[in-house]
């Protein structure tokens, strides 16, 4: 772009066995600037970031700072240049205090004997944190601090390394309404004394607010950039999504028989005082919104019995069903499609054949010995149903890409004709590609009469695929939009607490 | 595949060297010496193979040997039990013993280690308790003839401690590389949290493990004590454990769990016998005779390590 440009990243490509993750991509960055980067998950902005944040390296292209091509081939290396990193999942050690954490793996010494000079790291952290308005002394445990303090105070470690650029990686993803506004403060104020800032973030409503200028990345390639004055809503996502990806809502064909699941009662460990209620019907996609924390997942998990019995009563189809654990929903046909698919999801020691027929072992068995050709006649029909990019079942599920791990977690619950499937965030980190096909599959299921019950964070997802919209807020369900009330505004209003407006409003942009 | 075929490699080459510089390596004395102690050790450590699978330890195998020793001569000479009732009565506590260290560790949730660590000194201190801390055995006594003749009986040649070995073992392969039951211990070793999501009762199978490990120990204990035909409270079995630990690891078991074979776990037992012999064969300080051990025990890992990393290197084939 101008010559003033402090960082410029040019033609920048990376390949992953597979997938092109980026090509030729370019970037730049002036002095105090904020620039937000934008795009759908699997778009590239995280390939991007860790190319630049020095942990991994560009196939082709070139990074200057200052006008001289330089390289970020790891992470001290970048740090040198003055590019900060603050990863969505915080790097801290949380047994530290917060001066050893400011100071980590460089904490200044004295002495012949190299002790630790504390005073000279309370002093110096003061300073940084004094800079972001972080009111803690610097002796604080971190382990006492919430998530947002964290966070200052991991850009208070980039400051005190001279960092001139900071990334920030899904800053507000778990922060407040009122923090993330805190937060916003701390970009401007970096951006007034000459930082530069680039800002990830799905919330458009904070980019629009914060950013000087937005880049979109689409299926790793730069689909536009958008000025200060152009930060609309609908602008970004149109350039986000791209003309043709673009799925829209698709009614079932099945006709929704309400009440087959119910809820009755169901406590969740995190929120033990709120009794959750949830009714969904066969042949519908039921999404479940809300904020991180605001108990989803638990709820999810509790009905799959993971955290033991719950109090609550489940019924399917007016049948009382007794979950305890997990083998208890399993046996009735309730599945869940876990949120960390490499935790709780696979076992990825395993190779696909074993995966797929892991719940499902003693029906491939007699005298509990397995039947092999029996179970691999399974998994070769589930390979195929769900076109799984594998060479065989019997790849290692460790090579596959998330979007096939996720299938081959599928399989497992299709081979065992599910009555209810809980899906908890089932496309994050998969490619545009196979999310759609995720979608296609969970919408056949709906239409094959099962009752599907869908966790997402991503509000295009849940908008566009949900059939109804149960919104979580603090451990409880906030309320239930209709296929008519759906709206950003509606979903956010209910996520926050707030009740729903009584009108319509007109148009669904917040900014 | 790989892993049993460098070990067993490993094993054919100190055979063949060994046997090259000193032939009475191979003459049948030495060889059914081998093939009986081969036996005994490699029976429990089929059973601390399941356990390191499950992901845990158990450190309390050479004690117990002590106690069930004890016990079972007390039981025969002293107390005058018939010896169906006095073997079952030594298998009996030896499952029970596994099944209480599954529960403090499934249920209670402590560390197998620190369980198994307690089990050591629990076990030795009461095994020198009730003998009084002086050596038991069973001399020449009367009553169960059947007994000690099944123990240290042979079949055209070989003992009967390699035999029930090799039976075992059969049973033990069948039921970890073919049951549902393996399957499952496999995938808790693996990942116990994406096991339990899949419906395992992961505390069940990983109980399992300690109950069927007890069973085996004191089917070795039982073998052990009329090998040596008397006990001595304080040393007897002592170390016991670190020879099952070290034939589990050389036969490919991690100790991060979810992997090992019951050939591998054979071929390590194995080894570890041909190690002692060859000490002595080949005139090496038999005060060497540990550190010989460890040296071969550390090299199998090493060379695992590096062999991983190449995998790792040259593609995602796992």
């Amino acid at each position: 772009m101008s010559a003033a440009a402090l960082l410029e990243m040019r033609g920048i490509g990376k390949r992953f066995p597979g997938v092109t993750a980026l090509d030729h991509v370019s970037l730049s960055l002036a002095r105090g600037e904020v620039v937000a980067l934008l795009g759908e998950n699997g778009a590239g902005k995280s390939t991007l970031m860790n190319i630049l944040g020095g942990v991994l390296r560009p196939d082709s292209g070139e990074v200057r700072i200052d006008g001289t091509a330089v390289r970020t081939g790891s992470a001290a290396e970048a740090r040198r240049h003055g590019i900060g990193f603050i990863h969505q999942e915080l790097n801290l050690a949380d047994n530290l205090d917060v001066a050893g954490n400011v100071f980590l793996g460089r904490e200044p010494v004295r002495g012949p004997f190299r002790l630790l000079d504390r005073r000279r790291m309370l002093a110096d952290s003061v300073r940084h944190l004094h800079r972001l308005g972080l009111d803690v002394t610097p002796d604080t445990p971190l382990a006492r601090l919430p998530i947002a303090h964290r966070q200052l105070v991991e850009i208070a470690k980039a400051l005190s390394l001279d960092a001139r650029i900071l990334i920030m990686d899904e800053p507000t993803s778990s922060l407040t309404l009122s923090e993330t506004d805190r937060l916003l403060e701390v970009v401007a104020g970096l951006r007034a004394d000459g930082v530069s800032i680039l800002y990830i973030s799905h919330r458009l409503t904070e980019v629009a607010q914060c950013a000087d200028r937005a880049v979109v990345l689409r299926d790793g390639r730069n689909a536009g950039e958008l000025g200060r004055n152009e930060l609309d809503h609908d602008r970004m996502v149109r350039l986000m999504v791209g003309r043709d990806a673009a799925e829209a809502y698709q009614p079932g064909t099945c006709v929704p028989e309400p009440g087959y699941f119910q809820v009755r009662g169901m406590r969740s460990r995190r929120y033990p005082d709120r009794a959750v209620s949830l009714d969904a019907a066969r042949g519908e996609i039921l999404g479940i919104a809300g904020l991180i924390g605001s108990g989803r997942s638990e709820l999810a998990e509790t009905v799959f019995g993971v955290d033991g019995h719950s109090g609550g009563e489940i019924r399917v189809g007016g049948e009382r069903v007794h979950v305890r654990r997990c083998g208890d929903a399993i046996r009735h046909g309730i599945y869940l499609v876990p949120e960390d698919r490499r935790a709780s999801g696979l076992v990825t020691g395993m190779n696909v054949r074993e995966n797929i027929t892991l719940a499902s072992l003693p029906t491939h068995s007699r005298f509990g010995l397995v039947r092999r050709a029996l179970e691999a006649g399974t998994a070769e029909r589930y390979l195929g149903e769900l076109s799984i990019k594998a060479p065989s079942i019997e790849t290692g599920t460790d090579t596959l890409s998330g979007g096939n791990q996720q299938k081959v977690v599928l399989a497992k619950w299709l081979s065992m004709q599910p009555r209810v499937l809980l899906f908890d965030e089932p496309t994050r980190g998969i490619d545009v590609g196979a999310k759609a096909e995720i979608h296609r599959l969970m919408r056949g299921l709906a239409d094959r009469g099962v009752v599907v019950l869908m966790i997402s964070s991503d509000m295009e997802e849940i908008r566009r695929v949900s059939d109804r919209i149960a919104v979580m807020h603090e451990g409880r369900i906030a309320g239930v939009l209709e296929r008519a009330d759906v709206s950003e505004t509606n979903i956010l209003r209910l996520a926050v607490g707030q009740p729903v407006t009584e009108a319509r409003p007109p148009a669904p942009t917040l900014s | 595949m790989k892993k049993e075929a460098g070990i067993f490699i490993l094993l054919t080459v100190l055979c063949v060297v060994t046997a090259l510089i000193n032939p009475k390596f191979i003459s049948p004395v030495n060889l059914a010496n081998m093939a009986n102690l081969t036996g005994m050790f490699g029976i429990f450590s089929l059973g601390l193979g399941l356990i390191i699978i499950t992901g845990g330890i158990d450190l309390s195998a050479g004690s117990l040997f002590a106690l069930t020793g004890v016990l079972l001569s007390l039981a025969l000479r002293e107390w005058h039990w018939p010896w169906p009732v006095a073997l079952a009565g030594v298998l009996t506590l030896g499952m029970t013993l596994g099944l209480v260290h599954a529960l403090f560790i499934t249920r209670v949730g402590i560390q197998p280690f620190i369980v198994t660590l307690c089990g050591l000194l629990i076990y030795r201190g009461l095994a020198r308790f009730v003998a009084g801390d002086n050596t038991r055995g069973f001399g020449n006594a009367e009553g169960f003839e059947p007994l000690r003749d099944f123990c240290q009986a042979r079949i055209l040649g070989v003992p009967m401690p390699f035999l029930l070995f090799v039976a075992i073992s059969a049973v033990m392969w069948v039921l970890l590389h073919h049951s549902v039951y393996g399957r499952h211990l496999l995938a808790v070793g693996r990942n116990e949290q994406a096991a339990r999501y899949s419906g395992i009762r992961t505390r069940l199978v990983t109980g399992a493990a300690y109950v069927i490990s007890g069973l085996l120990a004191a089917i070795s204990a039982v073998l052990f004590a009329f090998y040596t035909n008397s006990v001595s409270p304080s040393n007897h079995g002592n170390f016991y454990e670190l020879y099952g630990i070290a034939a589990a690891v050389l036969g490919g078991c991690s100790l991060r769990g979810g992997e090992g074979s019951i050939l591998g776990i054979m071929i390590g037992a194995a080894l570890l016998q041909v190690l002692q012999n060859l000490v002595n064969l080949l005139g090496i300080p038999s005060s060497l005779n540990f550190a010989v051990m460890g040296a071969v025990v550390l090299a199998g890992a090493v060379s695992d390590q590096l062999l991983r990393g190449r995998r790792k290197a040259s593609g995602p084939t796992a």
